[in-house]
């Protein structure tokens, strides 16, 4: 089997986002960028699987400037066999990534595709839907538990209601949840031979794909800030301001 | 499980200024000369943070066309400003009566941190292996006794040292010259300086802790290149330290502050010093309207010559201020850490090559014009120790009329920790609350830093004696760990009516003051696993 892994570069999940001062967009120069945190948890399960034996090759891929391989140099520092750099330089919506995903998956014919379930800068938890709508492949999102049966997956969905289990057909689409798995280390042995791990690089102009963008951003905002909390007397004035001042009961 | 090793002529401990300068330099050098870089932080620049007033010197040796290169060097300083604050007052000192050192016509406004992580671009362009991440937590010796290399951390340990299911064992690093340029306090320096004696017959180490924030400002307030220094309120005359305010591009302005870690009243916060600093008028009008966007601290040397130890050993060297070349008058040390790191490549390309002894980096080092410009300098910490209107008085005679060449060399007699004096002999102090517009606490600034460490590893933070902190120090000093940390780190809890010393470590910006100012040295400073600590950007 063979599994296509596809990683984002965004900002640091620890890092202190902060707006533009003309509401054009988010301060990025400078700033601390790493793997979108479920997209590290599908590269550590791919590489799990392989390492079970059930799979031969794994290949990372990410769209991005050039900077963008950073993510797919850790991902072939844990595991993953080579990589592919689709380079865009601008923002790029998911519809777009997911076309492109389309082509590279005609070309590297994989039976798996992974990918985190949603990327922490826009939060939009489209890809993997999108590509498996436009290759026709089943999908299964959400996953915090994946089992290998021959060409079917057995896929733990985490659901509002709690979870749900799934069988999917093989090839697939599968988005992973943070509770799929705790990602390993990159060890720095295998940070230095994966220098030498190879990675190919095309530009999304050659793949023949429209990645205009379809949505105008017009504006961004911080949200507003909290206000700070007061104490209430009595139970009787908590109730009272709830009905009168908060107005939610 | 046995480590792994891997073999380079030249490692190098730590992506700041110095370690930078000697990477690249090495490689001008020769090519071939195979350089390996470590860094603690996730990324390089992520755990610099300077003032900075930058001056160029070494760096128009070290890449003369960084103007062409696009070097985030940009903002010329094009106007000064000094004052003594009282109170609620202030005294404008005229420029030109300050010191030659303290004019900075010619120098840049810059983020350190961004020129950093622009010399790391270059370094790797050259072919210098840089990893971040990757803490060097244990020097490793030959059998002769010499420095063979490092290891690095081992990840994924749990709080009590059990092995989780992510560990990784570290890896061992050996090198023909390892270079150390951990910055202040480094704590594999403090070990080597320790073991090969590096500072005997010098005066002790002086430190001081440097807070900054960056803050975006009213249009109307903001004049960039502009730079401004004050001394005087709120330290008391005994107290050493002073702030600075540089006019950034972008509306930006970077504020900071600076406190002699040789301070004697433990009820003394540097935090809240800086913090009610900002509340004087003259600051005030400034910032009014303007956004705090980031904070961090780090200790700073302030020793000078006098404390500088031996900067070569059998097998390795010192460079920057993991030795001590900050110019502390001139409130500059990247232009020096830079040079004292390019002098330290020609020394190790020389012993490759030429098999010459790596103590002819002492010689290299007497007679560059690092060496000139800290002698000249020596004379104005030290004086300080008699209060601030004496300082400045025999500052004016010695950098003004002498311009540092009085014929004798005054001395730091005591080492930061035991400076000071017992809590109930001195005054409390009694700090505003922050006002959440002008001064913060220490919680939400912390928070601007980025700082994570998983909280399942062991605590970094080690006691010598676990007890002491409450038997001792809370009783002695009010244990001024709880105050001195700018992150919050220490606090004395009481559960049950008993008293608890609670060290929070995953809060912890790597500032190193702790390991400097504890009284008893009871508190040592190791590093976590790769990657913690804070995630400065523009710093």
């Amino acid at each position: 089997m063979k599994i296509l892994v596809a990683v984002k570069r965004v900002i640091d999940y620890n890092v202190q986002i902060r707006v533009k001062e003309d509401g054009s967009g988010i301060v990025t120069d400078n700033v601390k960028m790493s793997t979108n945190p479920p997209d590290d948890n599908a590269i550590e399960e791919a590489v799990k699987i392989k390492e079970a034996g059930k799979a031969k090759e794994i290949v990372a891929i990410t769209i991005g400037e050039e900077k963008a391989q950073e993510t797919v140099r850790k991902a072939l520092a844990v595991g993953a066999d080579r990589g592919i750099h689709v380079k865009v330089d601008n923002v790029i919506e998911p519809l777009a990534v997911s076309k492109i995903l389309k082509k590279i998956v005609e070309k590297e014919n994989p039976d798996l595709v992974f990918m985190g379930k949603q990327a922490i800068d826009d939060d939009c938890n489209q890809t993997g839907q999108m590509l498996a709508a436009l290759l026709n492949w089943p999908q299964a999102t959400f996953a915090s538990k994946i089992e290998v049966k021959d060409n079917v997956l057995e896929v733990t969905r985490e659901i509002d209601e709690g979870l749900e289990t799934i069988e999917v057909n093989v090839p697939a689409i599968v988005t992973c949840d943070l509770r799929l798995n705790e990602p390993r280390y990159a060890s720095l042995p295998n940070i230095m031979k994966a220098k030498k791990k190879p990675i190919e690089q095309l530009n999304a102009s050659d793949l023949g794909v429209d990645i205009n963008p379809r949505i105008e951003q017009i504006k961004v905002e911080e949200p507003p800030k909290r206000k700070a909390g007061i104490k209430v007397a009595s139970v009787e004035e908590l109730v009272q301001k709830l009905k009168n001042e908060a107005k939610v009961i | 499980m046995s480590r792994e090793v891997m073999e380079y002529d030249v490692v190098i401990v730590g992506g700041g200024p110095s370690g930078l300068s000697t990477a690249i330099k090495l490689k001008q050098l020769n090519p071939d000369i195979n350089v390996c870089l470590l860094e603690k932080a996730s990324e390089i620049g992520a755990h610099i943070l300077s003032g900075n007033v930058f001056e160029t010197r070494a760096l128009d040796e070290l890449i003369p066309n960084w103007k062409e290169l696009d070097a985030p060097i940009k903002t010329k300083v094009t106007k000064e400003k000094f004052l003594f604050l009282g109170k609620q007052k202030s005294l404008s000192w005229p420029t030109w009566l300050l010191p030659k050192v303290q004019q900075n016509h010619n120098n840049y406004i810059i983020s350190l941190a961004n020129l950093c992580r622009w010399l790391a671009e270059k370094a790797e362009g050259l072919g210098v292996e840089i990893f971040p991440g990757f803490p060097a937590s244990e020097v490793l010796y030959n059998d002769d006794g010499s420095v063979k290399g490092i290891a690095t951390q081992d990840m994924g340990i749990d709080k009590e040292g059990n092995k989780k299911d992510t560990y990784e064992p570290g890896m061992e690093l050996h090198a023909k010259v390892t270079v150390f340029a951990e910055g202040c306090r480094g704590h594999l320096g403090k070990e080597l300086i320790k073991k090969f004696e590096l500072d005997k017959g010098k005066n002790p180490q002086q430190y001081g802790i440097g807070f900054k924030e960056i803050w975006e400002i009213d249009e109307k307030n903001h004049t960039e290149g502009l730079v401004m220094h004050t001394a005087g309120w709120p330290l008391d005359n005994n107290t050493y330290g002073g702030s600075f305010m540089y006019h950034a591009e972008n509306k930006q302005v970077f504020l900071g502050y600076v406190i002699g870690l040789d301070y004697q009243n433990p009820h003394l916060s540097p935090f809240d010093e800086f913090q009610r600093f900002k509340t004087h008028p003259d600051i005030k009008k400034i910032i009014e309207g303007g956004k705090r966007i980031t904070y961090g601290a780090r200790a700073l040397i302030e020793g000078g010559i006098q404390s500088l130890p031996q900067m070569f050993m059998p097998g390795a060297l010192l460079v920057g201020c993991d030795a001590g070349t900050l110019n502390m008058p001139k409130i500059k040390g990247s232009h020096t850490a830079m040079k004292s790191g390019m002098i330290a490549a020609e020394t190790i390309y020389e012993h490759l090559t030429k098999n010459l002894n790596l103590s002819t980096y002492e010689q290299k080092f007497k007679e560059s014009w690092v060496y000139k410009e800290l002698h000249e300098a020596r004379n104005v910490k030290p004086s300080f120790s008699w209060g601030l209107i004496l300082g400045i008085l025999f500052t004016g005679i010695d950098q003004i009329l002498f311009r540092g060449k009085l014929p004798f060399t005054l001395k730091h007699k005591h080492a930061d920790h035991e400076a000071l004096k017992p809590a109930d002999k001195m005054p409390k102090i009694d700090y505003p609350k922050p006002d959440n517009v002008i001064t913060f606490d220490k919680t939400s600034s912390v928070y601007l830093t980025g700082t994570i460490h998983d909280d399942n590893q062991p605590v970094h933070l080690k006691l010598k004696d676990p007890d002491l902190p409450i038997k001792y120090t809370l009783e002695k000093f009010d244990e001024p760990a709880q105050r001195y940390c700018p992150a919050g780190v220490y606090e004395v809890q009481e559960v049950n009516s008993v008293q608890k010393f609670v060290i929070n470590a995953q809060n912890c910006i790597h500032c190193k003051t702790c390991d400097i100012k504890e009284p008893s040295q009871n508190i040592t400073w190791v590093t976590p696993e790769g990657g913690g600590g804070p995630k400065y950007g523009n710093m």
